[in-house]
């Protein structure tokens, strides 16, 4: 994938078809231990132990339209790549967190990319999703929360194409307002930050 | 905070439209959302699907997501269903052609026949 934000779009296309109803994103950038990880915790039905044990193994899907599940594997792959790993742990009934780090520096390393258009996508296409997405550059934070924001501002139409491109822009801009990323340790060149497509 | 009330105008806006439309089957998009179809593209299609029916206010129209269709090799692949007539699904769609799908099947009525992959009644 062109972007670890389209990684994120596949991964919570996971949850959604394991019939997730809550999904939390988190997002951490630590210039200083260099490296960037990405978290994904949903509540759907869960894996048993042989499959979670089976699921970086490009032949094992429950899908029927194809024989492979690509998914995980091409997660798992990026991740190597930069001197990173991919990490499932799930169960039964108990839902599961998909967890991926990423050499920061890494020059195999995709852009974080559009996370705006990831998060909008995602709750256009599932409006009835409770979505967390929380993502820390260094010493500052932002967090979309889909419950807290209804809790204020009453219910909202996350379907609505207007809706969509409100979601866009909120998380365009509490990215943007997050410090840049700056040099880290020992880093020869200054560091490509994720910025939009 | 200002952003918060956009929310309320969002919401307003909504609720009227539903109301214009009681009772009518809405017009679907359903783009593909599995492994092959995100790699393909599909997010960007999405985003510009969903911009242009913010740009016409077309809001009688629901945007949902399916899985990988086992058309992987024709990705991205977007399908319009309007009541009563067969959905049609349009395959290797980028951006541009989600805007001439938009303007001439959901607008104009008319079926993009150079991008169908299949019909379904
Ligand atoms: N969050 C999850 N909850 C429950 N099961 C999951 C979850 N993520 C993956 N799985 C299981 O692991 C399998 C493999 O996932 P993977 O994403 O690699 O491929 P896929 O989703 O089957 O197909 P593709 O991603 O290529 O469209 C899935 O078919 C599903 O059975
Ligand atoms: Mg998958």
């Amino acid at each position: 994938m062109r972007e670890l934000a389209l990684h994120v779009l596949d991964i919570v296309q996971n949850s959604v078809e394991a019939q997730a109803s809550r999904v939390e994103i988190a997002v951490e950038e630590d210039v200083a231990a260099g490296f960037l990880k990405i978290t994904i915790a949903d509540d759907g039905r869960g894996m048993d132990e042989e499959m979670v044990r089976k699921v970086q193994d490009p032949f094992v899907t429950t899908r029927r339209t194809r024989r492979v599940g690509m998914g995980l594997p091409l997660l798992a792959s990026a991740a190597r790549q930069t001197g990173g790993t991919v990490t499932v742990e799930s169960a039964p009934g108990r839902g599961t967190v998909v967890t991926a780090t990423f050499g920061l520096h890494h020059l195999d390393r995709a852009p974080l990319g559009d996370m705006a258009a990831t998060v909008a996508v995602i709750l256009a296409g599932n409006p009835g999703l409770a979505l967390r997405y929380r993502h820390r550059r260094g010493d500052s934070e932002f967090v979309f929360d889909t419950r807290e924001i209804e809790r204020q501002a009453g219910p909202v139409p996350w379907g609505d194409p207007q809706a969509a491109a409100w979601t866009r822009k909120t998380v365009a801009e509490a990215l943007r307002a997050l410090e840049p990323l700056g040099h880290g340790p020992g880093n020869a060149g200054p560091v490509k930050t994720g910025g939009g497509t | 905070m200002k952003s918060l009330e956009e929310l309320e105008k969002i919401r307003k806006q909504a609720q009227e439209a539903l109301k214009v439309r009681e009772g009518q089957k809405p017009v679907r998009i359903v783009v593909a959302m599995g492994t092959c179809g995100i790699a393909a593209g599909a997010r960007e299609v999405m985003t510009t699907i969903l911009e242009e029916l913010a740009a016409r206010s077309l809001s009688d129209v629901s945007v949902t997501q399916t899985g990988c269709m086992g058309l992987c090799e024709q990705e991205p692949l977007v399908t319009v269903e309007k009541p009563g007539q067969p959905a049609v699904t349009y395959g290797n769609i980028n951006a541009e052609r989600a805007r001439r799908i938009v303007a001439q099947h959901l607008v104009n009525d008319a079926v993009v026949g150079e991008w169908v992959v299949a019909t379904k009644r």
